[in-house]
């Protein structure tokens, strides 16, 4: 091995453990804020009326968006199904097959896709740019909590209401679901109906409800740690959105996997 | 307003820094500087940018930790505060940001209101109103009430910055480049309004700035700031008569430019 050959192993390797402090250094820096988040969110004062708004703000920013989303899958999933129950003479079970998957995983997973990218990216670049533009610190010298009222008052807002989202994108997929079935088999509502509750269990609804729960935790701690640690001006700000946009997803979906397989023992 | 000369109380420093160092990295910004603000007095500290000026004030309201140092504000040694102790001392102290730090979502009614609801426990509706209306008209822009900081000029949303730390009545005004970015009128009327908080307000306070006029009109006193240590110190005509290459050509920049 030559003397610039092994400079460069030297040079990949140094940078490879960097990569690897930084990687923990990050671990370490987002416990804490998890860690201070449930320091701050239940001890009083609350913020009770900046919640209720930015309650308000996730449902409505993401309102139209997840009901034509809920709307389509219901009949694409629907339409996708019916070919491969069609070959064995089952299409009956077609409104079981909706709800299941539905409840079960696409109504929680498609709300949480959309409010990453919809609610995680504005609380990124909201809080982002409130940190470059000295908004947050001018709170804290003014002898009040920002940490409290920017960053616990949105994680609770988006905990609250993506579970509420995510059962009106189910109730929105279904009916979707709903008006293939009837158009194509002619099934009544009530037998629709009867047939979509017939095989969920009280385990899907739970299961349903602590994933959008997670689901909803994780979207507001994400967009709020990159918003409320975004450095570098502007660029920073765009750096903040991305960040939780894209980190949240992928959380989203590892959560996902963790979840349904603690949920299939209780089956 | 004419800025008259005031008279410090020099037996009663409400600030009182010594041998305070801070480094970001490699480069030292501050190496050791000592500082008393006395009670009723404008500081002027004047300097370059991005010779720790504004590093000194966050260190002051404790949005930075310092590497070394003892630092004593309103008789509290901020090492040893806590974080209660800090939110409580915070309340009175006023910071001006550079930039006003206005809260973009907010009016600037809810602006005013913010820190007043919630450092005041028990205030009425009336009490709120009366407040807000008062710091208005002390910085003489009771018509903006309304108004969203983005709907503001550059002058009107620093007015707003300073009515905002006004609303909880300091007892130490910190200004971080007050006319930074300002017109020359305009810079003018903010630096009356820094002698008028001054008077009326009787505030003690420390004004960072690389402005001469600010420094000449608003100071009674100055502290020069150079390769992160005070160099000269004294009234402003005591600083500049020297024939310091590196305080000369600051004052020669300022006054023949």
């Amino acid at each position: 091995m030559d003397t610039a050959e092994s400079a460069t192993t030297v040079k990949k390797n140094s940078k490879f453990k960097q990569s690897l402090i930084n990687f923990f250094t990050d671990l370490y820096k987002i416990n804490q804020f998890i860690l201070r988040f449930f320091r701050e969110a239940f001890v009083p004062p609350f913020e009770l009326k900046e919640i209720v708004r930015q309650c308000f703000e996730v449902g409505v920013r993401s309102f139209t968006l997840i009901s034509v989303t809920g709307f389509i899958v219901g009949v694409i999933f629907t339409k996708q199904s019916r070919p491969s129950l069609s070959e064995f003479g089952a299409q009956s079970w077609l409104p079981s097959l909706v709800s299941i998957a539905i409840m079960r995983a696409l109504a929680p997973l498609v709300t949480a896709l959309i409010a990453s990218g919809k609610v995680g990216s504005s609380i990124g670049a909201e809080l982002g740019s409130m940190r470059v533009t000295e908004q947050i610190d001018a709170m804290e010298v003014s002898g009040t909590k920002p940490f409290k009222f920017l960053v616990c008052t949105r994680v609770i807002a988006t905990t609250l209401t993506i579970p509420i989202l995510s059962t009106y994108t189910g109730l929105i997929a279904i009916l979707g679901g709903y008006l293939n079935v009837s158009q194509n088999e002619g099934t009544s509502w009530s037998t629709f109906i009867q047939q979509v509750f017939e095989p969920l269990t009280f385990v899907d609804f739970v299961a349903s409800l602590i994933k959008s729960i997670v689901f909803g935790f994780t979207i507001g701690i994400v967009g709020c740690y990159q918003g409320y640690n975004s450095t570098k001006g502007t660029e920073g700000v765009g750096k903040a959105a991305n960040g939780a946009v894209v980190t949240a997803m992928f959380l989203v979906f590892i959560e996902e996997v963790i979840i349904v397989q603690i949920t299939s023992w209780f089956r | 307003m004419k800025k008259t000369k005031t008279q410090a109380d020099h037996s009663n420093p409400v600030i009182s820094i010594r041998g305070l160092k801070k480094a970001f990295e490699d480069y030292a910004v501050l190496r050791g500087i000592d500082l008393d603000l006395y009670q009723g007095e404008n500081l002027v500290v004047l300097g370059r940018s991005g010779t720790g000026k504004s590093v000194l004030i966050k260190i002051i309201s404790g949005l930075l930790k310092p590497d070394a140092g003892e630092i004593t504000v309103l008789g509290h040694n901020m090492e040893q505060i806590n974080e209660k102790e800090l939110q409580e001392l915070r309340v009175r102290i006023g910071f001006s940001f550079q930039n006003s730090a206005l809260y973009d979502s907010m009016t600037v009614r809810k602006n005013l209101e913010f820190p007043l609801v919630r450092n005041r426990k028990g205030i009425t509706r009336a009490e709120i109103d009366n407040s807000v209306e008062t710091v208005l008209d002390a910085v003489g822009l009771s018509q903006t009430i309304n108004q969203m900081p983005s709907e503001l000029s550059g002058g009107q949303r620093k007015r707003i910055g300073i009515a905002r730390t006004l609303i909880l009545n300091p007892e130490i005004m910190l200004y971080d480049e007050p006319t930074a970015g300002l017109d020359p009128i305009t810079c003018i009327e903010i630096n009356d309004l820094i002698n008028e908080v001054q008077q009326r307000y009787n505030t003690s306070s420390i004004i960072i700035t690389h402005d001469l006029t600010c420094a000449k009109q608003t100071g009674d006193r100055i502290a020069m700031l150079l390769d992160g240590q005070f160099q000269r110190t004294g009234t402003f005509d005591e600083v500049f008569d020297t024939d310091d290459s590196r305080v000369k050509p600051f004052f020669d920049y300022n006054f023949i430019h």
